[in-house]
């Protein structure tokens, strides 16, 4: 490396990406973020500095090597860099488009204490993006490990468990209960902000690692956990069935027509291509003014996808302030320059209906803020003489979910209080051989937190099998409970 | 029953085996899965994709052979994917997508006199959950409501596995003349030692079962059928109230308490799509007719 690179010899700016105009955007399903093309990219790359401390990393859930890729940009060794990203990540694609990179890798950059971070998301999603274009792929020698494993879901954290064991020698069967694979990569996140040929190229990449995707099947209906340990011969499961189950708003008239869930809105866009009805079969109802009450992920997708399905207006209803809305800034930024009206610090008392059980209002008080509350943020709370009404034909609620009953029904694992599954710190399950995480863990979070899950859980997994392989974390503190120390050789004592 | 890969690996593929009309609007359809076949419990449906660009519509499990590996859907062509269906689910075609057995098995419990009435198409529904009480040894009294004698289907099923049936016509063309809630007040009339009424059929009949057996305080099942996209629990869609609490049908049903379903925030919540509904109708009959070489005649 020539002269070592300082905050002020550095390119000052960070390298603005091409995005599709806002106007023109909010009428089709392409992509918003064109991506860096390579001389961005290289351009871009020349803004990191190498940390000697490279505090990117630990921002990262997965922690990926971040200087050791943009090093490899700049060399124009894209492949190498692709390498580099796959020894953790086997989504650049995906999570250089749906990471919160600003509470995330690029959150700790130093680069961001004096100037706008590098832009580590854009250089990861141009990295697997030409990895997509090329067909490159990271396809180890695969030794037959002659263990079979089951895989319950095929959102990220299922992929990533799959995308491990396979490579570990496994014969892995990933079951969804959808027609299609991808979970939320699919049905939930729109096409224009993670198109449907990344999924399709990333579940491509599972294919050829041998993994089998076996689709319309409702775990634990068709048959249980149990079934696939005790008679379909998995030495092991993953449970990777995500956090389904929408929290209702729980007021009065979220009953009429007009009144959906984010997720329902989405998945009948998305999986079902709704938006395309009548080519497709499934019809989407079509809001002229819309209000989405919640400020998360799933709620800016559920209002740019309103904008685009012709709603006329789409206001955003939150009970906390601009600062706690928890979407990626890129989505709130993105869905302001759409069009979207904000309504910061508004909560929503009761919709109302008209005479034939419509939408056609919502009644909303004002908040302020007040003292922090359990989750340290600070507790909204009524001003009085604040209510007023705002227009609307259809309301949309983004307001969280809770853990799906399926599996918890047809099972004897152990849930916690709320439902979600109960694993101990190496993701097993209070039933031997089944491991468990991503969203079903852990409630709502993001896609690279469950596929660092579904990676952890696999590592587990190869210990549980006694599959050894370069990198297997033989030194996890404890795997149900024995130490690794005395791992080979525990007895079970008597009582 | 053993599941084993076996049966993942040849189950798949969704073949219509057999197909049987009932009438110039309700069909059969008898389905190979075989792992299905095996896991199907009375009470529970499936949701069906014809093909690619399909709706996902959900269906009951009428039937399940777990010998032959398969299991039977009887349907009602009443929109653009029914009628659709009726012209292209001939034996020998393949469904694109078919997921069960889903929502709770119905609860065949201790019931030792039940009441299983089926109303029109809900009829092959509420066959699996008569046969299983008789299996498990109840008292079944079947009751079957129909518009008229030319839609009337399984009497013969029913007479086989029920102890007593009443059929019931809306103009009296066979059996008694009227609807099925006044065949339960026969029923009740004749039979005082009732322990359970288990209804399935439009939400108006449904309604009319539960208003009849409430003032005698029985126990009344009703198996609910709300708009479905998923089936898994996780689009919230197929919500529906009871009393004041707010439930899943595919995944906390499809069964309740009809004492306590509001029938009527159900009834106004199907209508949703009625316009999308009518619109797919009239562009489908459209082309068909376009397409369709008689109809020039
Ligand atoms: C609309 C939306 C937008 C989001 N945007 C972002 C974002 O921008 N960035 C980000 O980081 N995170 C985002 N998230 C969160 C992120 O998508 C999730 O945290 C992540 O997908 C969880 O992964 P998972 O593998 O645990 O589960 P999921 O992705 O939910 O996948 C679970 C899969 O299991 C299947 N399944 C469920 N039950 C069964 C069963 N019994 N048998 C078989 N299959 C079953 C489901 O059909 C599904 O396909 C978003 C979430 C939503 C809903
Ligand atoms: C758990 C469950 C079990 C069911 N079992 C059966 C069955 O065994 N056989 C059968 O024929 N049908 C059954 N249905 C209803 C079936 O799913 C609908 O008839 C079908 O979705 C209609 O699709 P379509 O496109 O042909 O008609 P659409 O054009 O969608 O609708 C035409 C008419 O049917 C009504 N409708 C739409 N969806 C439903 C629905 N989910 N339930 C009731 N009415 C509806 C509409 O309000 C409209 O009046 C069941 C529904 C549920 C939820
Ligand atoms: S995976 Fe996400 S958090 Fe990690 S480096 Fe990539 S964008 Fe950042
Ligand atoms: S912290 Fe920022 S500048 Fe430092 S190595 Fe990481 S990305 Fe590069
Ligand atoms: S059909 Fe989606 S939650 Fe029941």
């Amino acid at each position: 490396m020539a002269k070592k690179r300082t905050v002020r010899t550095i390119p000052q700016q960070r390298t603005p990406v091409r995005e599709q105009d806002p106007r023109e955007r909010a009428t089709n399903f392409a992509e918003v973020n064109c991506g860096y093309s390579e001389a961005e990219a290289l351009l871009e790359s020349q803004r990191c500095l190498f940390c000697a401390d490279p505090v990117c990393i630990a921002g990262c859930p997965v922690g990926i090597n971040i200087p050791d890729f943009i090093e490899r940009i700049g060399a124009k060794d894209f492949r190498g860099a692709y390498d580099a990203i796959g020894r953790t990540n086997l989504l650049p694609a995906v999570c250089g488009r749906v990471c919160p990179q600003e509470t995330q890798c690029e959150g700790e950059c130093t680069v961001g204490d004096s100037l706008e971070p590098v832009a580590i998301g854009r250089l990861e999603r141009f990295v697997g993006d030409r990895a997509i274009a090329e067909g490159w792929a990271n396809l180890p020698h695969i030794e037959p490990a002659g263990r079979r494993v089951g895989i319950v879901g095929s959102g990220p954290a299922g992929m990533a468990c799959a995308a491990d064991m396979a490579k570990a020698g496994c014969d892995v069967t990933v079951f969804e209960a959808f027609h299609e694979p991808g979970g939320v990569l699919r049905y939930g996140i729109p096409d224009f902000r993670l198109p449907n040929e990344v999924i399709d190229a990333e579940i491509a990449n599972l294919r050829r690692l041998g993994v089998k995707f076996q689709c319309n099947t409702l775990v634990g209906r068709l048959f249980t956990i149990a079934q696939m340990i005790d008679e379909m011969g998995f030495d092991a499961v993953f449970i990777g069935t995500g956090a389904g189950y929408p929290a209702m708003l729980g007021i009065p008239g979220d009953s009429l027509n007009g009144v959906l869930s984010a997720n329902e809105l989405l998945t009948r866009c998305n999986l079902m291509r709704a938006r395309d009805f009548p080519a497709y079969d499934t019809p989407i109802p079509l809001g002229r003014h819309v209000a989405v009450v919640g400020a998360g992920n799933t709620a800016m997708d559920a209002m740019r996808v309103s904008l685009r399905l012709g709603a006329q207006n789409v206001t955003c209803v939150y009970r906390r302030s601009k600062a706690e809305c928890p979407a990626r800034a890129e989505e709130t930024h993105h869905a302001e320059q759409e069009g979207v009206v904000f309504k910061w610090l508004t909560a929503p008392l009761e919709i109302l209906g008209d005479d034939k059980g419509n939408v056609r209002g919502m009644r909303c008080i004002t908040m302020m803020l007040g003292e922090p509350d359990k989750s340290g943020r600070a507790r909204p709370v009524p001003v009085a003489g604040s209510e007023h009404e705002i227009d609307c034909d259809q309301v949309v609620f983004a307001i969280g979910t809770n853990a799906n009953p399926v599996i918890g029904q047809t099972s004897r694992l152990r849930l916690d209080k709320r439902g979600y599954i109960e694993t101990d710190a190496d993701l097993a399950t209070s039933m031997a051989g089944v491991f468990a995480g991503g969203d079903i863990v852990t409630g709502a979070a993001t896609v690279i937190e469950a596929m660092g899950a579904g990676r952890k859980a696999a590592r587990n997994m190869k210990a549980y099998l006694g599959i050894r392989e370069p990198g297997c974390d033989l030194a996890a503190a404890t795997i149900f409970g024995i130490q690794a120390s005395e791992r080979n050789f525990a007895r079970i004592l008597s009582a | 029953m053993l599941a084993t890969m076996n049966d993942i690996q040849e189950g798949y593929g969704f073949e219509i085996v057999r197909r049987q009309d009932f009438s110039d609007v309700t069909y059969l359809l008898e389905v190979r899965h075989p792992l299905m076949a095996k896991a199907a419990r009375p009470g529970q449906f499936v949701i069906v994709m014809s093909h690619e660009n399909g709706e996902r519509i959900p269906l009951t499990i009428a039937d399940f052979d777990r010998a032959a590996g398969t299991v039977t859907l009887v349907v009602q062509a009443v929109g653009k994917t029914t009628r659709e269906m009726q012209q292209t689910c001939q034996a020998g075609a393949h469904l694109h997508a078919l997921v069960g057995p889903m929502g709770i098995p119905t609860h065949i419990g201790d019931a030792r006199k039940v009441v299983c009435v089926g109303g029109g198409l809900g009829v092959a529904p509420i066959y699996p959950q008569a046969r299983a009480f008789k299996e498990d040894g109840a008292y079944v009294i079947g009751i079957l409501g129909f518009r008229n004698k030319d839609l009337v289907f399984w009497e013969d099923k029913f007479r086989a596995c029920c102890d007593e049936v009443i059929l019931c016509t809306d103009d009296g063309s066979a059996g008694m003349k009227g609807f099925v809630s006044d065949g339960i007040k026969q029923a009740i009339a004749a039979h005082s030692d009732i322990d359970e009424v288990i209804a399935i059929g439009p939400p108006v009949m449904m309604k009319a079962c539960a208003e009849t057996t409430r003032p005698h305080g029985i126990k009344t099942m009703v198996s609910l059928n709300p708009i479905m996209v998923d089936g898994t629990g996780m689009c919230g869609g197929c919500r529906v109230k009871l009393g004041d609490q707010v439930k899943f049908a595919c995944v906390d049903g499809p069964d309740f308490d009809g004492h306590l379903v509001d029938f009527d925030d159900m009834t106004r919540r199907l209508r949703r799509y009625k316009e999308e509904e009518t619109a797919a109708m009239t562009r489908w009959s459209e082309t068909c007719r376009m397409e369709s070489p008689q109809t020039t005649l």
